[in-house]
């Protein structure tokens, strides 16, 4: 075997293969290769490094550099110059937005310094389509210890001392969901892994199954164990086709190392994990709704208890956690109980996984401990706003969540708090909006998207969420009355209160926590007929005041031809004949052109 | 966007008969009852492209589940479509990040561009027309998918220079 001095790590996450990560692998090796350097310097594709805005990432080992933003063109100099001649290609180094220096390591980057990784521990890191660079980092180690010097009461016990609280939304306590599957005695158990991640703007669960899908399937196996279980189902989106690839991979690999399958490390336990793929459907998220849909029906959600925990898959005994939960697990099993409480709060132990976007600096994942506040997530890790502009909110938990205002920004998160200020935990998706976005219309795309992704079994939700979006759409057009925003929190509290499941009992929290924080917002577009920000094209009035100096830039993207004026002159919109699209405002270089 | 109804019927002998023979194979590897049903599904849209009456009916008989069964299963996930598709998928994400980075936009000029609404196929078969949930590469929003291929940071001014390249394909 060749002795290896040096490893170039590629991201080979959705993201990055996307900007082309894929050829940059191949000129890489080709340029070493032209360079007789192919035989000590290896290139890795590794699972996603979490920076994904700054993609594709390639970084040096040992050298521990980090270049962003790489094109296939500047692998040549990347060969050429570092790994030649030891000099580091400056111009790939990340910008700071904040203190505009380049930074080389990505520990001195504050978008990692504070970041504390425990789901994402090996995404970058490791090669995800090789099972040995997982056992090279404690991977299975995890399990063995289970099966060969614990109990499986020993295992619950465990988890149960470590609080570790499921990271899909609901933060049910993991030991005391394991506990009860195990006390119900059956011929028949399942453990089901829900990687049906449908909050728009989340990617946690996608990335950690792309960059470490082993670290799963180690956790079902524990699960398994634990329960009494011998069947796992990973419950996948079809969307995600590079995370399904990997997985199949993963579980070949695994049975083949015997780490899956009959007698597993030779003892009596044996476990095996099959895929299921979804077919697009949000209230699968749900575990009745995901058991049915695994089951071959439609995925609407049924009344519980009967608790999955009880009766689940087939009537049986069945645990469904999120991927990012079973994540966790390994780590805990090797480090312990005690380690895991000593990060977080009071209530919620450990990290959590936030997919941070919208209108950002630094969009991707950041894991940091229970009890960051919002302000260092935004400003510290995300870097700020896009140019420069003011916060206005910050959408956690999703199409079930709510907005916080900059006077919440201070708050430590965890499930509790963020319950307490009308949001909730969620998946983790954190959509950073700006003074440009406006509310009402953030309000109803989420409506858009709850009612469109209702599945109808139970009255509130499909009907009183389509009654809402009316409304929202009304008050978007300028059509809005007085009495809507009663009828709004009417429907809202009788749709919390009266459905069947948690897309139903949330799908009203947009809306009301919206009005509660931005009422100026709902009262502009009803009484004056205004959308403050412009988003709301029926209310969007463009017009053109004196900083016109009659460039005819605007004449020129109007789709309607609606602008007059001669050269040099001051120009006008026909009011009548404009459609709102905002072209001449974006093309407009002197801030000529006014938004409502 | 919920699947549409089946605008029109088609005759089984107008389907691809190598067609069947691939899903006949490929049921052969599984088990015959519902909770194959979605994966069945899957694989004959992959082979048919959609999903019309005619082939519901004949993954049922397969199964041994009803045609309500089926149709129910179908019209339930956004995945599954009855209406024949272009050649390629124009698939523009429309989860938060992108929506909050002005993929509206975007959307708009690829209406406009195609002549066809959400859902729509253009008129030479080429193109259909999508919005799809979140695709998980928010890092790029907005994000607009042409069949497997993503494109990242999409303005309304490479809405044209997409579609070009793929009508120079052809």
């Amino acid at each position: 075997m060749n002795k290896v001095r040096s490893h170039i790590m590629v991201c080979g996450g959705t993201g990055c293969i996307a900007s082309e990560s894929d050829v940059i692998i191949k000129n890489l090796n080709d340029a070493l290769k032209k360079q007789g350097y192919d035989e000590e310097i290896d290139v890795i594709k590794t699972g996603c490094f979490g920076f994904c805005g700054q993609g594709p990432i390639v970084k040096v080992h040992p050298d521990n550099v980090f270049y962003v933003k790489v094109k296939p063109d500047d692998c040549d100099e990347i060969v050429a110059e570092h790994i030649v001649k030891g000099r580091v290609v400056e111009r790939l180094l990340f910008d700071e937005p904040i203190t505009e220096e380049k930074v080389k390591e990505h520990s001195r980057m504050n978008f990692y310094k504070k970041q504390y990784r425990i789901a994402l521990r090996n995404c970058g890191l490791i090669n995800p389509e090789d099972i040995t660079e997982y056992i090279a980092f404690q991977g299975y180690e995890a399990l063995g210890k289970a099966l060969t010097d614990m109990k499986p009461q020993d295992v619950i016990q465990l988890l149960t001392d470590s609080n570790l609280r499921g990271r899909g939304g609901g933060g049910f306590p993991l030991g005391r969901k394991w506990g009860m599957a195990a006390n119900n005695a059956s011929d028949k158990k399942y453990i089901i892994c829900n990687a049906d991640e449908g909050d728009p703007g989340a990617f946690m669960d996608r990335s950690i199954l792309e960059g470490d899908p082993h670290s799963v399937l180690e956790a079902m196996a524990i699960g398994g164990y634990a329960i009494g279980a011998d069947e796992g189902i990973i419950y996948i989106r079809a969307e995600y086709p590079l995370a399904i690839k990997r997985l199949e991979i993963a579980i070949k690999q695994a049975q083949e190392y015997g780490l899956l399958g009959d007698n597993i490390f030779g003892t009596d336990f044996s476990f095996n994990v099959r895929l299921k793929l979804g077919a697009g459907a949000f209230v699968c998220g749900e575990e009745t709704a995901l058991i049915h849909s695994v089951e071959g029906s439609r995925g609407e959600p049924s009344i519980k208890p009967p608790y999955p925990a009880a009766e689940g898959l087939n009537g049986k005994p069945t645990i469904v956690n999120n991927v990012e939960t079973y994540a966790n697990v390994p780590a805990i099993m090797l480090k312990g109980a005690e380690w895991f409480n000593s990060i977080g709060t009071a209530t919620s132990k450990g990290t959590k996984v936030f997919a941070l976007a919208g209108n950002v600096n630094n969009v991707g994942l950041v894991e940091v401990p229970m009890g960051t506040t919002l302000r260092e997530i935004i400003y510290d890790i995300g870097g700020g706003i896009v140019g420069g502009k003011a916060f206005k909110a910050v959408q956690t938990g999703g199409p079930s969540g709510g907005v916080i205002t900059v006077a919440d920004l201070d708050t430590p998160i965890d499930y509790e708090s963020l319950k307490g200020i009308g949001s909730m935990m969620g998946s983790g998706g954190m959509i950073v909006m700006d003074e440009t976005d406006c509310m009402v219309n953030i309000a109803k795309f989420y409506l858009e998207f709850t009612q469109d992704e209702s599945c109808g079994k139970c009255t509130p939700c499909r009907i009183g969420t389509k009654r809402m979006y009316e409304i929202l759409d009304r008050i978007c057009s300028g059509e809005g009355e007085a009495e809507d925003l009663h009828k709004l929190r009417e429907l809202g509290e009788m749709i919390k209160g009266s459905s069947l499941c948690g897309l139903g009992q949330t799908a009203p929290n947009p809306v009301l926590s919206t009005m509660e924080y931005f009422m100026n917002e709902y009262e502009a577009h009803i009484f004056d007929k205004k959308c403050l920000t412009g988003t709301c094209k029926a209310l969007a009035k463009y017009s053109i005041n004196d900083n016109c100096i009659g460039c005819t830039a605007c004449v020129k993207v109007c789709p309607t031809k609606c602008i007059t004026g001669k050269v040099k002159e001051k120009h006008v919109i026909d009011q009548d004949a404009c459609i709102a699209c905002g072209a001449c405002y974006d093309v407009c270089k002197f801030n000529a052109v006014v938004k409502p | 966007m919920k699947p549409e109804a089946q605008k029109e019927t088609i005759s089984v002998a107008n389907l691809p008969q190598e067609g069947f023979l691939e899903l006949d194979q490929y049921i052969e590897t599984t088990a015959k009852d519902e909770s194959v049903l979605i994966h069945v599904l899957h694989k004959a849209q992959s082979i048919f492209g959609y999903l019309p009456r005619e082939v519901q009916l004949y993954v049922g008989r397969k199964l041994n589940v009803s045609g309500a069964k089926v149709f129910g299963v179908v019209s339930f996930y956004s995945y599954f479509t009855t209406n024949p598709v272009g050649k390629h998928k124009i698939n523009v994400c429309t989860g938060t990040a992108c929506y909050v980075r002005g993929v509206e936009k975007v959307f708009d000029k690829f209406k406009e561009l195609l002549a066809v609404e959400n859902g729509g196929t253009t008129e030479d078969k080429i193109f259909t027309l999508k919005d799809v949930r979140c695709v998980g590469a928010c890092g790029l929003a907005p994000v607009v998918m042409v069949d497997d291929k993503v494109f990242g940071h999409v303005k309304p001014e490479d809405v044209e220079k997409i579609i070009q390249q793929y009508r120079e394909a052809e």
